[in-house]
């Protein structure tokens, strides 16, 4: 028992700490659907890059000069 | 001339920065508190490992529970504002180029390394891993959380103060040219420790409100008067600390943003030997005609005050608003500040150079157009933002939320110290667990006035250096994207239902536990 290795102790601390969670279940509950709503849905819908959809992959550069260095003289 | 960004929507503009500070007070919530309870817990946990008595892990415990808490709501947050500059911000993201790379990568890899391993041992190793080895990971969480809020506010001060870069006109983004520098430049070290040890007083009233609440209802004693201690010792180590650090801080902002500092003070008209303003009679909607205004009305200043909080000096010289717009005086640098006229008619040039030479690139033109073009670039970059400057009033953060923010934190500093000051006083010269009510009660207000202080403390760094999202370099409306301003607008509301979905089931949960209270090992 004491000669366990580094890698199954590491593992059953994992395991059993989630397993024994009370609160802990409900926090990660949260955590997940909060981390699907960040990473999926405002990241993929609202959070596009804006420089990729405008500008082509090398041209970003040219894209930002053109927005802000419009001359008129 | 150039007539730029002629088509942004204003709406844009603010509805963006007003998405962006949402986002940023909502993190804001739960960064300090974790920062802060994170020191608490490693104190306890201390006594613990010094003690041996399983009261202290109880309590421990307790508290452990209430940070992991408040650690799982607050995690990702922050990854917002990332989206938030990759949409809504993207002239600026590029602009920024590699500086801000570096920084928030060793922010994210620290953060996942030391959170994953950390936080496991912290809480599922009691009793798995020996008493030494759990210890260690308690204060290596707090520290991982503390790095994590160096790489953030190293990225912050840099904005604030950018140093340690060149600017590409290739690229079109700034390069670091010293890690160093961006990593250690003075106004980073203020502002880490500033809001740090700020972090921690939250921290502190967060644990000596919950145990003032346990005490007003004679419930948890041994926990609550245990906890009071350690709340009320960190809470007066931090409230000095921030006072001192603060002083740092401003010191700082005098050096790199003196117009910052001006409208903090709504110093119109500044000089040498200048007094701090207790406080005067502003407007809150309105700002202010300091062209034509000597002073605010109804001044109630300390003498000498402000030049000592911003050059160390009692008689020191401070500018106020219309001495940076006018120049002519030696600066922090030892140079004369050239007049706003002078800056934007330098940041025309700059802006101007930087346009013909890419033009001229692209024409073929020969080694020396491009050099002189370079050449009269480099010179006149330190004033490049100032070429898109139209008009006065744009170089004026708002006065009266920086001087009303600037009180409130400040004033709230103060009280900070009183409070913490009588809770000690009764808990080793009275008995804290029969301290009359109003004493818990404004325990508990002092979470809200707390908090309040501390985002007022970010309203005034960061409204303070409006317009610029880099100071002196790029303007918020340059740096903004070309979206509709209605999208901007969703996805502010989404964020205002979102957030406030997420902070009433957070602190439906702490309530919950609080009100359930510890659970006991040993016996009280
Ligand atoms: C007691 C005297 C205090 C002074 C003189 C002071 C001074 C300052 C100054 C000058 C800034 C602006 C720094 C910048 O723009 O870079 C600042 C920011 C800030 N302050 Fe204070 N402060 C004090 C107390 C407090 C207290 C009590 C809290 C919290 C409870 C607090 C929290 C903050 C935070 C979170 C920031 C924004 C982050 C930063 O820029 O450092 N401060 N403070």
């Amino acid at each position: 028992m004491q000669h366990r290795s580094f890698i199954y102790r590491t593992y059953d601390l994992y395991r059993d700490g989630f397993r024994h969670m009370t609160i802990g279940k409900m926090l990660w509950l949260i955590v997940i659907v909060k981390l699907f709503l960040i990473f999926v849905v405002l990241k993929i819908f609202f959070f596009p890059n804006f420089l990729s959809q405008h500008a082509e992959e090398g041209e970003e550069a040219e894209y930002v000069a053109t927005q802000i260095l419009t001359i008129d003289n | 001339m150039q007539e730029i960004l002629s088509t942004i929507d204003t709406g844009t503009i603010e509805w963006s920065r007003a998405q962006f500070a949402l986002t940023a007070i909502y993190h804001w919530l739960f960064v300090p508190l974790t920062l802060g309870l994170a020191v608490i817990m490693g104190i306890m946990e201390t006594c613990y490992y010094r003690t041996k008595n399983v009261f202290w892990r109880d309590v421990t415990k307790f508290w452990q529970k209430l940070f992991g808490i408040n650690f799982a709501m607050g995690v990702a947050t922050g990854i917002i504002l990332e989206f938030e500059f990759g949409t809504n911000w993207s002239n600026y993201s590029w602009f920024v180029g590699d500086i801000f790379g570096a920084p928030l990568a060793i922010e994210g890899i620290v953060a996942f390394f030391m959170e994953s391993t950390f936080v496991a041992v912290m809480f599922f190793g009691w009793k798995k891993v020996s008493a030494g080895f759990h210890l260690a990971a308690t204060w290596l969480t707090g520290l991982g959380a503390t790095i994590s809020a160096w790489w953030i506010l190293v990225a912050n001060a840099w904005m604030q103060n950018p140093v340690g870069c060149e600017f590409n006109p290739d690229t079109m983004r700034n390069e670091m040219v010293s890690f160093a520098d961006v990593a250690l430049s003075p106004f980073a070290v203020d502002k880490f420790c500033h809001t740090v040890i700020s972090a921690w007083i939250i921290g502190a009233v967060f644990t000596v409100a919950v145990s003032g609440w346990y005490l007003m209802k004679r419930r948890e004693i041994p926990l609550a008067k245990a906890s009071m201690k350690i709340g009320a010792i960190v809470g007066i180590v931090a409230a000095m600390g921030a006072a001192i650090t603060g002083h740092h801080s401003a010191y700082s902002v005098a050096q790199v943003q003196p117009m910052k500092l001006a409208a903090m003070e709504a110093l119109y008209n500044g000089g040498t030997d200048q007094s701090l303003t207790g406080i005067a009679l502003i407007n809150p909607f309105e700002q202010p005609d300091y062209a034509n205004q000597e002073e605010p009305e109804l001044k109630i200043a300390v003498p000498y005050a402000l030049s000592f909080l911003a050059t160390n000096d009692l008689h020191g010289y401070v500018p106020g608003i219309n001495d940076i717009i006018k120049g002519g005086y030696t600066n922090a640098d030892g140079e004369v500040e050239p007049s706003l006229e002078e800056k934007i008619e330098r940041g025309q040039l700059a802006i101007n150079a930087l346009a013909a030479y890419r033009q001229a690139k692209k024409d073929g033109a020969d080694e020396a157009t491009l050099t002189s073009y370079l050449s009269t670039l480099s010179s006149n970059m330190k004033y490049f933002g100032y070429g898109y400057i139209r008009s006065v009033d744009q170089v004026v953060p708002f006065i009266p939320i920086n001087f009303y923010a600037f009180r409130m934190m400040v004033g709230m500093g103060c009280l900070l110290i009183l409070f913490f000051a009588v809770i000690l006083f009764f808990v080793y010269r009275k008995d804290i667990a029969r301290a009359p009510k109003w004493l818990y009660l404004s325990a508990l207000a002092m979470i809200l006035l707390s908090y309040i202080a501390s985002e007022c403390g970010w309203l005034v760094a960061e409204f303070g250096r409006q317009p610029w999202t880099i100071q002196d370099m790029l303007p918020t409306w340059v740096s903004v994207s070309h979206l509709q301003s209605s999208s901007v607008m969703i996805t502010f509301f989404i964020f205002l239902a979102l957030f406030t979905t997420l902070l009433a089931v957070e602190l439906s949960i702490l309530v919950k536990q609080i009100k359930k209270g510890p659970e006991y090992e040993a016996q009280v």
